[in-house]
C-alpha cells in the first residue's frame, strides 16, 4: 500500500513539471505535436524507472556514508557521497546511449521524429533530478526507488502530453503576436501548474 | 548578430581547410582582433537581450524557476552558474580538438560535474544555509541545458578567450531572468528583498505595522508558489518580444 501511494504521490503531488521544473527545456521544445511528445515521455519513462534504481544501487552499496562496509570492516568510515554527481551523470549518460541505439534498431520512425531530443535526455534534469530526490528521499529499499522513478516518469509523460495537445489547439486562438509560441506556452503552464497545486491536500 | 554568426562560421571553414596548427588561445584571425574589439564585445551583450537563453534560445528553464522565491538563492545560483560555464566553455574549448565527436556528450558532462563538485563544495564550506536552500538545484547545474547547448554550439567551434566571453554573456543573461523573477517574488510575495522589510513591517494588527501594512496592505500569496514563476517569465518574454518585434513567433 505504502508503494501505491508512492506511485500516486510522485504523479501527481510531486509532478516533476508542475512542482519542480524538472525537464523544462525538452518539454517546451518538443511539444508543438502531440505525436513527438507521446515517444519522448515514453523515453523519459524507461531511462527513469531504469536509472533511478540502479543510482540507488551505487548510491547505497558503494558512496554512501559507511556505504563499503560490506567490503571490509575497515571501510566503515569511508564516504564518497562527494562523488555521487558524476556516478549519477555518467550511468544516466551511457544508459541513455543504450537506449539510443535500442529505439534506432526497433522503431526507426521514431528514431526520426525524436531527432536531436533522444541525445537530449541525457542532459533533461527530471532524470538527474529523479535520481537526486531519491538521495535525499532515502528509500529503505529498491522498490521504493523503482516505484520513484517509474511514477516520476509517468507524471513528466502526462504533462507533456497534456500541453502538447492543449498547444495544437492553440493554433486556432487568436493570442497576441508577441505572446505566440514560448510566452503563451509559459503561461498555460503556469495555470496548469495551479490546477496542479489541488492535489497537494491529498494526504497519502 | 546573423552576420556576425556567418563570419564565424566562414572564419571556421578556412581555418579547417588550410589545416592551421592549433594556436592555444586564439585562434590567427581572433590574435589580430583586440581582447574587446567590438565583435567580442558583442558575444557579452547580445544574450543580455536579444538572444538571451532562457527567454529567447529556451535554454536553461529547469533549475531556474524553483530558487527564484527569494532574492538571495537566486544570486548565488547565477554566480554559480556564471562560475561553472566560463570554467566548463574554457576548458571544452582548450580541448576541442583532442574530443572525439561520438563521445564528446560525456566528455562534456565529466567536465561540467567536476566543475558543480566543486561549487558544491564550496557553498557547503561557506554558505552552508544557502547551499541547504538551493539543495538538489546545485547538482542540477549539471543538466542545465544552457551549459551543454552553449558547449555544443560555441566551445567546440571557437577559441577560448572568446568561449570565455560567450559563457560569461549567457550565463550573465540566465542570471538576469532569474534576479528579475525573484525580485517581483520576493517583494511581492514576502515584502522583503533580500531580507529587508522594504514594504514596512507586518505586525499582529494593523495599529502596530508600519509603512505600507499600516494602510492594511496584505503580501500575496500566490507569489510564493511555483506556477507564479512561470507566469513571470511568461510577462517577461511578453514585454521583451513587444519592444523587439523581431523576436515574435509566427505560430
Amino acid at each position: 500500500m505504502e508503494l501505491v501511494n508512492l506511485f500516486v504521490k510522485s504523479i501527481f503531488i510531486e509532478n516533476m513539471i508542475f512542482a519542480y521544473f524538472l525537464g523544462m527545456c525538452s518539454y517546451l521544445a518538443v511539444s508543438k505535436t502531440v505525436k513527438t511528445a507521446v515517444g519522448l515521455g515514453a523515453a523519459v519513462i524507461f531511462v527513469l524507472s531504469i536509472t533511478v534504481p540502479i543510482n540507488y544501487l551505487i548510491y547505497n552499496y558503494l558512496l554512501k556514508d559507511g556505504a563499503l562496509t560490506w567490503l571490509s570492516p575497515e571501510m566503515a568510515d569511508v564516504n564518497l557521497g562527494f562523488l555521487s554527481y558524476i556516478m549519477f551523470i555518467a550511468v544516466i549518460a551511457s544508459m541513455v546511449q543504450l537506449v539510443e541505439m535500442i529505439i534506432e534498431k526497433f522503431a526507426p520512425a521514431l528514431y526520426g521524429s525524436l531527432g536531436i531530443f533522444l541525445p537530449l535526455i541525457a542532459v533533461n534534469c527530471s532524470i538527474l533530478g529523479g535520481s537526486l530526490f531519491m538521495q535525499q528521499k532515502d528509500f529503505s529499499g529498491i522498490e521504493g526507488s523503482l516505484v520513484y522513478g517509474l511514477g516520476s516518469g509517468v507524471g513528466w509523460f502526462l504533462a507533456i502530453l497534456a500541453i502538447a495537445a492543449i498547444r495544437e489547439k492553440m493554433a486556432y486562438s487568436n493570442v497576441p503576436a508577441p505572446l505566440k509560441g514560448l510566452g503563451i506556452t509559459f503561461i498555460i503552464t503556469g495555470l496548469m501548474a495551479i490546477g496542479f497545486m489541488s492535489f497537494m491536500g491529498i494526504e497519502l | 548578430m546573423s552576420n556576425n554568426k556567418e563570419e564565424i562560421t566562414k572564419q571556421e571553414e578556412k581555418s579547417s581547410n588550410k589545416k592551421q596548427e592549433m594556436f592555444l588561445f586564439l585562434t590567427e584571425k581572433e590574435e589580430k582582433e583586440g581582447l574587446l574589439s567590438k565583435n567580442n564585445r558583442k558575444l557579452l551583450s547580445d544574450p543580455l537581450d536579444d538572444n538571451n537563453p532562457i527567454t529567447v534560445q529556451v535554454l536553461g528553464i529547469c533549475s531556474a524557476l524553483a530558487i527564484t522565491v527569494q532574492l538571495k538563492p537566486a544570486i548565488v545560483m547565477s554566480l554559480a552558474v556564471v562560475f561553472v560555464m566560463a570554467a566548463g566553455n574554457m576548458i571544452v574549448s582548450l580541448l576541442r580538438k583532442t574530443i572525439p565527436s561520438r563521445i564528446r556528450i560525456i566528455v562534456q558532462l565529466v567536465v561540467v560535474a567536476s566543475l558543480v563538485i566543486l561549487v558544491d563544495q564550496f557553498l557547503k564550506a561557506f554558505a552552508y544555509d544557502v547551499s541547504k536552500q538551493l539543495s538538489i538545484f546545485i547538482g542540477l547545474i549539471i543538466t542545465n541545458c544552457i551549459i551543454m547547448g552553449r558547449l555544443e554550439a560555441f566551445a567546440l567551434g571557437n577559441g577560448v578567450w572568446k568561449s570565455f566571453l560567450d559563457g560569461v554573456g549567457n550565463a550573465a543573461g540566465y542570471g538576469l531572468i532569474l534576479i528579475i523573477v525573484a525580485f517581483f517574488r520576493e517583494l511581492l510575495g514576502s515584502g522583503t528583498l533580500l531580507g529587508f522589510e522594504v514594504l514596512g513591517h507586518q505586525a499582529a494588527s494593523i495599529e502596530d505595522s508600519t509603512g505600507l501594512y499600516a494602510l492594511g496592505y496584505e503580501d500575496n500569496g500566490l507569489f510564493l508558489l511555483s506556477p507564479m514563476a512561470l507566469i513571470i517569465v511568461g510577462l517577461v518574454i511578453w514585454y521583451q518580444r513587444s519592444r523587439n518585434k523581431k523576436l515574435v513567433e509566427e505560430n
